[in-house]
């Protein structure tokens, strides 16, 4: 037996900067999933070592903050989302960080933006028209969400609107009724036609792993959303009871990994709900760079659905810079 | 450090480092400097320097710098460190539970205020990632003292009519310094002893700032004293004629030494010793929980943890999987500065130990293993070792046998769950297993299955104060944590008055001196062996004399050989008996007790003959017909307790027979001394070699056939007469018998419990003492069900 001359293939790593390229899916293997265990003990042990093992201060801590913020895909979902105060947070996401303190930071010449704003397909075109000529994409929700209950020609026509509103990604739902009867083929079938609908817009798929409960049906969604062309996994609405957990984000990156390691392609992962503080934002980052490499940092490969992290991400960031805490009411709001 | 400048926010974008994060070690600068003349043993009550002013250096692993001097003690300081906890025992012993109470939950209290200092030195002195210290050793040292200072408060509930040992000697390592201190000085204190504690001489410093801890709570003078050195101040410790009990935590080597060094002295022991622990990967567990298991087993403190997974038994199937991604997660691992926050891995205790692991590693690859070792950068000064990982070796080789108490894993695979139990425990030793399956019938099957005091199902290296923590085999005996842990430093009151056994002659004669004193078709008591009557090996019978010195019979003049037979036989009926339910067990001796009442008369005359007087020898068959009963009752009672550990854990203790028990019965009750003992042990699933009362052996050997008419399995009971003492060395000395009782003189009690020192097997001795066979308290109940078990603590995480 010679095992250390035969290791799995390694996870790919596109270079940074480079495009990474789409996830074409594969047929339904269900082989690749079925036999999957994960202990929930023990997953909890290993997710909670992230903040204990690694920590990042000072010059550290600052860019590792900046580069959460590259990653946050800030967001507006609420039912009273207007034009207006859609034009308010793509300003922000155009400008996240003060301008004095981004000079301070010595980033000046090439200031952070955020990695996208995600908002109702309703809200696309404002969106759209506030961000124009930013580089920052516009990302919409879509397929009935956030429960993804209604009928399949319903949610694919509203993929295909909010693609032809000027959508860059497209954050669909799961219909996790089909993960929760084990239904893997409707599963992959639906996924698959909804990436078909995305045409060039990325795909993320939120799996709404509070909803599907256990971690090996997070692990199963996951593994069957990557097969139907996902270009990220997505851990949630921001609607469950649950959102991003440590466990739940560790069972999916575990996935992607094995993914990534059978099929050669590199997808993304998206917590979303959940992550509020910047001590938030560096354990997930240390969760990605620990299990899937330094490459998981970049926002290609990593987003943070958040809309209230950017927050404290500032007010970090200002202590950092004046070594003064700093009040919520000196930043731009949102 | 800090001769390049540190990057800038936009290179650091690119990299995407960690960089580093080291702990503020300052405060722990200021106390080593205060105390820049010299660290002295903390004796009565005050810090005093050695007697002839010698001291030892100790040393930061990490940079291969002076941490500071320390006084290092000799039999003089040993002497008077003694005396001051002698001089305290009764005003400690003496105050009322809740009053000790109240010191212990100061002591837990301070070492929480004092956790970021603590957790600094330990790291400082000892190497381990402050992560580790901060996270796991300091924390679980107030939760130990918090525990016992529950136990302080309950014990005179608890345990009636027990007392302190008296003054314990305790020795401990450096792998978890100011955590083993707490293990051995919380129970002690708690039960009312007090103490002498010798730290390992690389990492004396966490005791003595806890010796401050205890001056400043006002702990009385003497209570708690503490002796650096090294192991020749552990050898005048453990050799001090007023020293109770010893309790040392160490290798198995030097176990043995203490072993032999205590046998004979009435000292208490109890040995928490080496191990090579199995960590069983079947194919339906969950694969990535178990690397990060494994990242926890063998990298945690650097690997030098005595129940350290370090043997991985990987079922085949998905052995190149599993490795795969153990030798992928082993990449990313750090291992630095021990202060930084951001490593795994820090450093080796001392040159010398990380010497060791380099020279057992290059004889692993000498031996044909294929090294696998992390790319990880090293510091360039300090004792660091890599994360490394054998495959390809064979359960010959000797990485694969020997303790290498470094951050070096062995894999091997196995094939079937059968096969993983075999390897697991084809070891000398039995502290610890971990295994890993999502199916609960295999993963409880085998955790029942393993030769070890701990298992961890789907986790690795969990503990807490309300569990025991100890060995099987060669692992040591004793238990340190919860209500088993306490026993160890309890003794009951009546124990401390018992008479002397007279000494007898036990010169056996293998030639009638006068007649038989009854005539009858002549019977000759055989040895009893695998349920079947067996001629002794010598082919010589002893005479056995009656009151007036007449031949009352013979008696095989059983040696050496029909001992090997005997534990064969015992070994071959274990399996059968120890998986026997309780309740058959029960059965079965009621059916004994049955039976011997059917011929009691028979056994009257038989104790009549050897002078007894009829109303004892109606007495004594009574007494262990009530006896039987007695046992029988607690086959089925004498169970086990589910530990309040963790959220979400069931902890159980469950009580195991050791396997194949010697039991060598006193002179006294030759009877009932031998039902006495020989019945608890298999009430409890042992299987027992005997050894009957030289001079009145006929009442045990006429036993046999009611064994026989009892349905006892051939095996479970079997009975070796003749030299009492020579026999009781050939058991003591056998590998294959896991504990040893002996009820004979002070002699033989020491030889017995030297010649243990071998395979290093639980050795219960009555010290010499005679014991009143008759009385309830003394010669029943759950002492004896104690002795004849260990307990093995099966941690059981759940939740989907």
């Amino acid at each position: 037996m010679d095992i250390l001359e035969t290791i799995a293939p390694a996870l790919p790593e596109p270079a940074i900067g480079a495009a990474v390229p789409r996830n074409p899916g594969t047929a339904l293997h269900a082989d690749w999933f079925d036999a999957v265990q994960v202990n929930l003990s023990a997953t909890e042990r290993r997710a909670g070592s992230y903040g204990a093992r690694r920590s990042v201060k000072k010059q550290y801590q600052a860019a590792w903050l900046v580069k959460a913020i590259q990653c946050i895909d800030l967001t507006t979902l609420a039912g009273d989302d207007t034009p207006g105060r859609v034009h308010r947070l793509c300003w922000k996401a155009r400008r996240p960080i003060r301008d004095d303190i981004v000079a301070a930071l010595g980033l000046s010449d090439a200031p952070p933006t955020v990695g996208a704003v995600c908002v109702y397909p309703a809200m696309v075109g404002p969106a759209v028209r506030a961000l124009d000529g930013s580089g920052i994409p516009v990302a919409s929700v879509a397929t009935g969400f956030p429960a993804g209950l209604t009928p399949l020609p319903q949610r694919l026509a509203e993929i295909r609107y909010a693609v032809e509103q000027g959508a860059h990604e497209i954050d669909i739902v799961i219909h996790r009724a089909q993960v929760l009867t084990q239904d893997w083929t409707a599963l992959y079938d639906e996924i698959s036609a909804m990436r078909a609908a995305c045409g060039p817009a990325h795909m993320k798929a939120i799996l709404g792993t509070g909803d599907l409960r256990t971690l090996r049906n997070v692990y199963r969604a996951s593994m069957v959303a990557m097969m139907a062309g996902a270009d990220f996994i997505k851990t949630s609405t921001g609607k469950e009871d649950v959102n991003a957990t440590l466990p739940v984000s560790l069972t999916m990156a575990r996935a992607l990994r094995d993914y990534g390691e059978r099929t050669g392609h590199a997808i993304g992962f998206k917590p979303a709900g959940g992550l509020r503080t910047a001590k938030d934002a560096l354990t997930w980052q240390t969760l990605m760079r620990e299990e899937l490499g330094r490459r998981w940092l970049e926002p290609d490969l990593f987003r943070i659905g958040a809309s209230s992290l950017l927050g404290d991400i500032e007010r970090q960031l200002e202590h950092f810079v004046t070594g003064r805490y700093a009040a919520a009411t000196h930043h731009a709001l949102a | 450090m800090s001769s390049v400048p540190p990057p800038s926010v936009k290179e650091i974008l690119h990299t995407m480092d960690y960089g580093q994060s080291p702990e503020s070690e300052s405060h722990v600068t200021a106390w080593l400097d205060q105390h820049k003349a010299g660290f002295h043993h903390y004796i009565g009550g005050s810090f005093v320097p050695s007697l002839d002013g010698a001291s030892f250096a100790v040393m930061n692993p990490a940079r291969d710098t002076l941490l500071g001097r320390v006084a290092e003690g000799k039999a003089a300081d040993i002497d008077a460190a003694v005396a001051a906890a002698r001089a305290a025992l009764p005003g400690w012993a003496g105050l009322p539970g809740h009053e000790r109470a109240r010191f212990l939950y100061a002591i837990a209290r301070h070492v929480q205020k004092r956790e970021r200092f603590l957790s600094v030195l330990e790291s400082l002195d000892n190497g381990k990632p402050i992560r580790e210290s901060r996270d796991i050793d300091i924390p679980l040292v107030a939760r130990h003292f918090y525990h016992h200072a529950g136990w302080a408060e309950l014990i005179a509930s608890e345990f009636p009519g027990h007392g302190p040992v008296g003054v314990c000697g305790q020795i401990i390592p450096w792998n978890f310094p100011l955590l083993m201190l707490a293990w051995k000085i919380a129970p002690a204190l708690a039960a009312g002893n007090t103490v002498v504690l010798k730290p390992a001489e690389f990492t004396p410093l966490s005791a003595l700032a806890f010796a401050e801890i205890c001056h400043e709570i006002g702990l009385p003078a003497g209570v708690v004293n503490i002796v650096c050195g090294d192991g020749g101040t552990g050898a005048a410790l453990v050799a001090h004629p007023d020293v109770d009990k010893i309790a040392f935590t160490g290798s198995t080597e030097v176990g043995r030494i203490i072993r032999k060094a205590t046998a004979g002295t009435g000292k208490k022991l109890s040995l928490e010793l080496g191990g090579k622990s199995p960590f069983i990967v079947f194919e339906d567990a969950d694969i990535d929980g178990a690397v990060e298991g494994v990242v926890d087993a063998i990298w945690f403190n650097q690997g030098q943890v005595c129940c350290a997974g370090s043997r991985l038994l990987i079922q085949e199937g998905i052995a190149e999987r599993f490795l795969g991604k153990l030798r992928r997660r082993m990449a990313t691992l750090h291992v630095g500065d021990p202060l930084d926050k951001s490593i795994d891995i820090g450093a080796i205790v001392a040159p010398v130990q990380l010497r060791r692991i380099e020279e057992l590693v290059r004889q692993g690859q000498a031996e044909g293993g294929t090294l696998w070792q992390a790319e990880c950068p090293l510091p360039d000064r300090g004792s660091f070792y890599p994360p490394s990982l054998f495959v390809d070796v064979e359960p010959a080789a000797t990485v694969a046998e020997v303790e290498i108490f470094g951050p070096v894993a062995v894999a091997m695979t196995f094939r079937t769950p059968a096969e993983a139990v075999q390897l697991a425990n084809h070891t000398r030793y039995g502290l610890a297993a971990s295994v890993w399956s999502e199916n609960i019938n295999l993963a409880l099957d085998t955790a029942a299955a393993m030769k070890a005091g701990v298992v961890w199902v789907n986790s690795t290296n969990l503990f807490d104060a309300a569990a025991g923590f100890g060995g099987y085999r060669e692992s040591g005996f004793g238990r340190e944590g919860g209500r088993e842990g306490l026993s160890e430093y309890l003794v009951a009151d009546w124990e401390k008055s018992l008479p002397e056994v007279p000494a007898t002659s036990t010169a056996l004669s293998v030639t009638p001196t006068a007649p038989a004193a009854a005539a009858g078709i002549d019977r000759t008591a055989k040895l009893y062996i695998g349920g079947k009557q067996a001629r002794p090996d010598s082919g010589y019978s002893y005479a056995v004399a009656d009151a007036n010195g007449a031949t009352l019979g013979l008696a095989g003049l059983g040696n050496r050989k029909d001992i090997r037979n005997a534990v064969e036989a015992a070994s071959a009926a274990t399996r059968g008996w120890g998986a026997a339910t309780a309740h058959n067990r029960a059965q079965v001796l009621y059916y004994i007790a049955e039976n011997l009442e059917t011929r009691a008369a028979e056994f009257e005359s038989r104790l009549r003959g050897f002078g007894h007087d009829a109303a004892t020898a109606r007495a004594e068959v009574a007494a262990s017909v009530r006896r039987m009963f007695h046992y029988a009752a607690w086959a089925d009672k004498y169970d086990g307790r589910v530990h309040a550990t963790r959220s979400r854990h069931v902890t159980l203790a469950m009580t195991e027979p050791f396997g194949v028990m010697g039991v060598v019965c006193p002179d006294e009750a030759p009877l009932l001394g031998f039902v006495s003992l020989v019945l608890p042990a298999i009430a409890m699933g042992n299987c027992v070699v005997a050894v009957p009362s030289p001079t009145q052996p006929l009442a045990a050997t006429d036993l046999y056939q009611v064994l026989d008419t009892s349905d006892v399995p051939g095996g479970v009971v079997n009975i070796v007469t003749g030299e009492r003492d020579d026999l009781a060395k050939t058991l003591a000395e056998h590998d294959a018998v896991a504990a040893l009782w002996y009820f004979g003189p002070a002699t033989g009690a020491a030889a017995a419990e030297a010649a243990s020192a071998g395979n290093l097997k639980a050795c219960w001795t009555s010290n010499g003492k005679a014991r009143d066979w008759f009385s309830a308290e003394q010669g029943q109940g759950e002492t004896f069900l104690r002795r004849a078990t260990q307990i093995k603590n099966i941690w059981v995480p759940y939740g989907e």
